[in-house]
């Protein structure tokens, strides 16, 4: 069983260059804002039968019952799986969201909003599926304050990676060089075998961070694990320094992580220490003179 | 052994090596002895290539370097002359290897290109004139334009002849990192070529539309997530005042421009650019697709989410032909699911991944081409851009059946 561990960041400001917030002024995904130009109205037949279709219009933040096809049943999900990840991941076993079956929202007095959903996750490693029902919580107000996320795993508990876990383990704690990988998985979207179990670590590591990072307005995934390098530690865990891609889809930016974090088998992943890395444009930010 | 002047088989080629091949041309039965007791002389390990028989043919021997003074020196002393074919019959076996993989490297880069890799935007553009070379009845290179970069634009436009015929346009590419799009764009300009004319719907079709295929639609982008960095998303213009490159080509469009979901910050992957049609490479569209003027079918193929979608993006509420869009994109998506099982989301953009403004499904639409689809490609985000190579077949090959499914509906249904 892993425990969520994570010490806030850590600031270790390199020459000045203080940690900058994510998102630049971009327009927010909320979508109360009116449209600019509205298209000539349809037949009232079509356009009923195309909304008890499609479900209501969301023109402010999806109350009520979801339709699970629709960004914030799915969104809601993606932070589910984050927490699977956190919670149960480890290098033979990632959780990821098959389908979203159905989803609830309501407001929370003015403190947040809160999801309920039924939906179908599967271990990607060994392909198997299970259902699972899951509450998540997005408070509201000033800061950057985690989700949280009630949801738990049996089935695919059951598959067994005892075996394989070890392994792993006594092989690098034994291992006569420290491991250290980058570009997991390569461009061109091939990864080594071996390195596989790595890659995945640094997709759970990077999990945590997935996880306090997410709102209703965010859709995370790992892009790629840019470097994993393994650290010496006497402890009885691995210890590895990671760097990471997170794919944010609202946005569509690239966000730049850095890592510390342990991994046993018993203890599962730990992330001691995590820091955002400026944008390659926010080191380049005095503009240019022509 | 007797041989022609190439030898193929490994073992024999490490037999050969450094060796002179001469040729003698017998004169007399004595000579035809002589020389049959030469193969016999174990130190110098020569063989025939032609065998000596009989005085109406030459006989070819292959000589080791090392006795081939001693050889030479005993068909002189025996008064029999001889001249020299190979003089080093290593050389000539590595020159032909080399000349062999040249045409298989040749061949390769013709119909048959490895379509199941990722390839860099000159090996695209080649490729691209030797599918024309080969199927010149069917298919003209247009060139459309300049990216900013001034990198050329090209659209394969597959037409079986008449005036200006309702059109489909495809374009895969716009956002540079997402490149199992390009890679399906390859493999679907392939794929009509060599299936025209013996898949009957696609034939049908082709005998009263025309198919327009961007293929990259931002080659820059391309380029530049080539060299220098995987993740690049948008055009490389240069934004005044910012050390930021780039506007999102897919928030550049006009409709709805600059409103939520395109952000006003040069810096941001989804950076609207300073106007509508700022960017040359949407332009260059725009410009094609207006003065065509009978385009009834519009799709953008982009990844990563497994989704397919119309429009609106830029508001959330219903465009007129939702219903009838819906549909189409339903039973298109039943037919990509039908060969691996891949499940897809459909729905319009607006509802299914979030507003965006600018985005180029929603102007086409608003500019009565009716059929207007966005698909986003696997996967759903385990490897997301950086999709393995293995698996850009297997997408082409489901999408197709969606595209197909689609394009079929559209010639069927004239407007």
């Amino acid at each position: 069983m892993m425990r969520l561990v994570v010490v806030l960041a850590v600031l270790m400001g390199v020459s000045g260059i203080p940690d900058v917030t994510i998102s630049p002024p971009t327009a927010s995904a909320d979508t109360s804002a009116h449209p600019n130009s509205i298209p000539e109205t349809a037949d009232e037949s079509e356009q009923i039968k195309a909304r008890t279709e499609e479900g209501a219009e969301e023109d402010v933040m999806a109350t009520g019952e979801l339709n699970p096809n629709h960004y914030p049943a799915r969104r809601a999900a993606q932070v589910v799986q984050h927490y699977l990840n956190t919670r149960y991941g480890s290098p033979f076993r990632l959780i990821g969201v098959q389908t979203v079956h159905s989803g609830n929202a309501e407001d929370v007095a003015d403190s947040g909003r809160k999801y309920q959903l039924e939906l179908s996750v599967n271990d990607i490693i060994t392909n198997t599926t299970q259902t699972c029902s899951a509450e998540l919580f997005f408070p509201k107000g000033k800061g950057q304050q985690p989700p949280e996320v009630k949801a738990s795993l049996e089935e695919l508990l059951k598959i067994d990676i005892k075996a394989q876990e070890e392994a792993l383990y006594q092989k690098y704690k034994t291992n006569q060089t420290l491991m250290s990988a980058q570009y997991l998985p390569d461009s061109h979207g091939h990864i080594e075998p071996d390195m596989k179990p790595f890659w995945h670590l640094g997709i759970l590591a990077s999990s945590f961070i997935m996880l306090n990072e997410s709102t209703e307005n965010t859709l995370y995934n790992v892009a790629q694990v840019a470097n994993i390098t393994q650290l010496t530690t006497e402890e009885d865990h691995l210890e590895f320094d990671c760097h990471t891609l997170l794919h944010e889809v609202v946005s569509q930016e690239i966000i730049h992580w850095k890592m510390l974090f342990t991994w046993s088998p018993a203890e599962g992943v730990k992330v001691v220490q995590m820091k955002r890395l400026p944008h390659r444009h926010e080191r380049e930010k005095s503009p240019k003179t022509n | 052994m007797q041989s022609c002047t190439v030898l193929v088989s490994v073992t024999v080629i490490q037999m050969v090596a450094q060796s002179t091949v001469i040729r003698v041309n017998v004169k007399s039965e004595e000579q035809i002895h002589l020389l049959q007791a030469l193969e016999t002389a174990q130190e110098w390990e020569v063989d025939f290539w032609l065998d000596p028989v009989s005085t109406e043919l030459p006989v070819d021997i292959r000589v080791p370097r090392f006795s081939l003074i001693p050889v030479k020196e005993h068909l002189t002393f025996h008064n029999i002359p001889f001249t020299v074919m190979i003089e080093n019959v290593q050389e000539l076996l590595d020159k032909e290897k080399a000349e062999m993989e040249a045409n298989q490297m040749k061949e390769r880069s013709t119909r048959s290109l490895n379509f199941g890799a990722y390839h860099d935007l000159n090996t695209i553009y080649s490729w691209m004139d030797t599918l024309v070379a080969d199927y010149p009845n069917l298919i003209t290179k247009q060139h459309i334009g300049v990216s900013y970069e001034n990198r050329p634009m090209y659209v394969l436009k597959f037409s079986t002849g008449g005036y200006n015929r309702p059109a489909i346009w495809v374009d895969t590419g716009i956002h540079a990192r997402e490149w199992v799009t390009q890679a399906t764009g390859v493999w679907t300009a392939n794929k009509i070529a060599t299936d025209y004319g013996t898949d009957a719907s696609l034939t049908s079709l082709l005998n009263t539309m025309d198919l327009y295929m961007l293929i990259v639609a931002n080659p820059d982008g391309y380029v530049f997530s080539h060299t220098n960095d995987r993740m690049w998303r948008k055009t490389r213009s240069v934004n005044p005042g910012y050390a930021c490159r780039g506007v999102d080509p897919n928030r550049n469009w006009d409709a709805g421009f600059g409103g939520p979901g395109a952000s006003s910050y040069p810096c941001s992957d989804s950076y609207h650019g300073p106007s509508a049609n700022s960017e040359i490479e949407v332009k260059n569209v725009v410009n094609l697709i207006q003065s065509h003027g009978n385009f009834k079918a519009f799709i953008s193929v982009h990844s990563y989410s497994q989704l397919l979608m119309y429009p609106y993006g830029y508001v959330c509420s219903s465009a007129n032909h939702q219903a009838e869009l819906h549909s189409v994109g339903r039973a298109a998506a039943q037919k990509l699911t039908s060969l691996y099982g891949t499940a897809y989301q459909v729905g319009s953009i607006c509802n299914i991944i979030y507003q965006a403004s600018g985005g180029s499904i929603d102007w086409s639409y608003n500019s009565g081409i009716k059929y207007s689809f966005a698909f986003e490609l696997r996967d759903t985000g385990r490897y997301g851009f950086i999709l393995p190579a293995d698996q850009i077949i297997p997408t082409a090959s489901e999408t197709w059946l969606a595209l197909k499914h689609i394009m079929e509906y559209v010639r069927d249904h004239p407007y």
